[in-house]
């Protein structure tokens, strides 16, 4: 478990983190959201012993990073924004080293690098200078030295930074794979990255928490509602009937604001559209009615803007 | 293997790796080969008085080569981010420190062991005390230990290799200086001072073939203050 009580960090004069409190669950993977600034890589070097709170207490794994740092760094694995690599040895040569030095019994050694060279898909590459890796490997093989020595707590700063599209998705699996085995905190400033892959989120402004909690909870709360998409067939009708069938069917739903009519997903005979706004998840509720009423439910979606609900969270705070 | 050796077997094999490492000790090697040419084998002289002219070069070489091998330990680190590395794994900033130290010092001695074939030379026409050549090698590795601790120390301070080199070489020549400064100061203070002079008066016994345990002492101390003023600098750096 990491607890964070009252956390501070000046750089002089300038307050960066704080007050900052909260606490991490054994095998969550919490998402640190902020924009660039916030305060996302200083909370995070702070737990991973890189950096000491100017006032506060954290304690990673019941150990006190200003009391204990050894004994914390022992069992946190960290990725900076930018990866530690030394590019004159080989990729197998540098996990060896980071796990050596992150006190891997030698007789472990070899099998433990091999096992997370295996995890990382860095097997192909292993006897390659890591100077001459792409960014994409460099990534991997960034979080590839932060798990060699399989610590309880993974920190990860911005693992995405600069990764393509498909290094992405493969990225995004290689930090869900490590659920369970450790408790992750991993930072970005893209809501729709954390939500793919996070447990919990905790929205950074100005070195404080704005908000946490479930990324549903947070369209929720923040747009206070839900828009759902809705395609329904009804049997018999044109097209614009079975909008005006579907909107009518819909409005009387409990928790339902308002329905509006949309361009159809699908074409097809007595096909329609609508986006319902909702106060809360009515969609048992919505696939229900139109169940009942014998309209076939072909879609049933909820419209998610993260980057929008992201914004107003943001301005709804500084206004 | 301790944290210590592991450092420094990494940072030893990279110095190695480098064209930096073969490049000075080169660079040092042909200096003190002229030097000994120009210095030692020009002129008529005893055998002893060639071996002194070979270690005052030699220590010359000596303390520049550790400037350049010791600028990069910490700052290169830095500004590449993989100091985070050390500073993030279970290891403390002492260990950092003797790890970095042992690598450059270890590049030093192999430097200096390669110069052996002068002293070597004068056996051609001459003969050599195997005391004086111990005691000037001792002198040279004493010397090489304390200006690389200089080196670390500038290298702990700055986050630029430039600026490393800078900050070691000026404490160095401070240091080297003081024997002037002595001149010019009153007694009791200038024997004081003149002591604390890193070459002169500390550095010639050893020349000599003279073993004392003051100089022994003066360039352990010496070590010992700037690496832990590297330690306590690599620790202030974490509250910052």
């Amino acid at each position: 478990m990491i607890e964070i009580q009252d956390l501070y960090k000046y750089y002089g004069e300038r307050r960066v983190v704080g007050p900052l409190s909260a606490k991490i669950e054994k095998g969550e993977i919490i998402g640190l959201l902020g924009l660039n600034g916030a305060g996302k890589t200083t909370t995070l070097r702070v737990l991973a012993c890189d950096l000491l709170p100017t006032s506060g207490t954290v304690r990673v794994g019941g150990f006190d990073v200003v009391e204990q740092p050894h004994e914390v760094r022992g069992k946190v694995g960290y990725l900076p924004d930018r990866p530690p690599l030394y590019d004159d040895m080989t990729v197998h040569e540098y996990l060896g080293y980071a796990a050596r030095l992150r006190r891997v019994r030698p007789n472990d050694v070899e099998k433990r690098v091999s096992e997370v060279e295996g995890m990382t898909e860095l097997g192909d590459v292993r006897r390659q200078l890591v100077g001459t890796l792409s960014h994409g490997y460099r990534q991997r093989l960034g979080i590839a030295q932060a798990i060699v020595h399989r610590p309880d707590f993974v920190v990860l700063d911005e693992p995405i930074g600069g990764l393509d599209p498909i290094q992405i998705v493969e990225m995004r699996g290689l930090v869900r794979g490590l659920r369970g085995e450790h408790t992750v905190v991993v930072s970005s400033h893209i809501l729709h990255e954390i939500s793919e892959t996070c447990d919990r989120i905790f929205v950074i402004q100005n070195g404080e928490i704005l908000w946490s909690g479930r990324e549903a909870d947070l369209s929720t709360q923040v747009e206070k509602g839900m828009r759902i998409r809705v395609t329904g067939r009804v049997a018999g009708t044109a097209p614009e009937a079975a909008g005006e069938r579907l909107a009518a069917l819909l409005i009387a739903v409990p928790g339902v604001r308002a329905v509006e009519p949309r361009d159809a997903t699908e074409s097809g005979e007595g096909i329609a559209s609508v986006e319902v706004a909702a106060e809360s998840d009515v969609r048992d509720a919505l696939c229900r009615a139109l169940v009942t009423a014998d309209a076939a439910v072909l879609e049933v979606s909820r419209l998610r803007d993260l980057e929008t609900t992201f914004r107003a969270l943001l301005e709804g705070s500084t206004s | 293997m301790s944290s210590v050796l592991l450092i420094a077997r990494r940072e030893f094999y990279a110095y190695l790796r480098s064209p930096l490492g073969s490049s000075i000790i080169a660079a040092a090697l042909v200096i003190d080969g002229l030097w000994f040419h120009l210095q030692g084998m020009s002129r008529p002289m005893l055998s002893a008085e060639v071996l002194q002219e070979f270690f005052n070069g030699a220590s010359g070489t000596t303390m520049g080569a550790a400037i350049v091998l010791s600028m990069r330990l910490l700052a290169e680190e830095r500004q590449t981010n993989t100091f985070t590395l050390l500073n993030t794994a279970p290891v403390r900033d002492v260990e950092i420190v003797l790890g970095k130290f042992l690598s450059a010092f270890s590049v030093i001695a192999l430097m200096t062991a390669l110069t052996i074939y002068m002293p070597l030379l004068i056996l051609v026409n001459g003969k050599v005390s195997w005391g004086q050549v111990g005691v000037g090698y001792l002198g040279l590795l004493l010397l090489g230990a304390a200006a690389t601790s200089i080196g670390l120390f500038g290298s702990a301070l700055a986050r630029s290799q430039v600026i490393a080199a800078v900050i070691g070489t000026a404490i160095l020549v401070v240091m080297l200086l003081l024997w002037l400064v002595a001149r010019a100061v009153e007694p009791p203070l200038n024997t004081f001072i003149a002591r604390l002079a890193l070459h002169h008066e500390n550095f010639r016994p050893f020349m000599q073939g003279i073993l004392e345990l003051r100089g022994v002492v003066y360039y352990v101390s010496i070590s010992y203050f700037f690496l832990l003023a590297a330690t306590k600098t690599l620790e202030a750096r974490r509250w910052r």
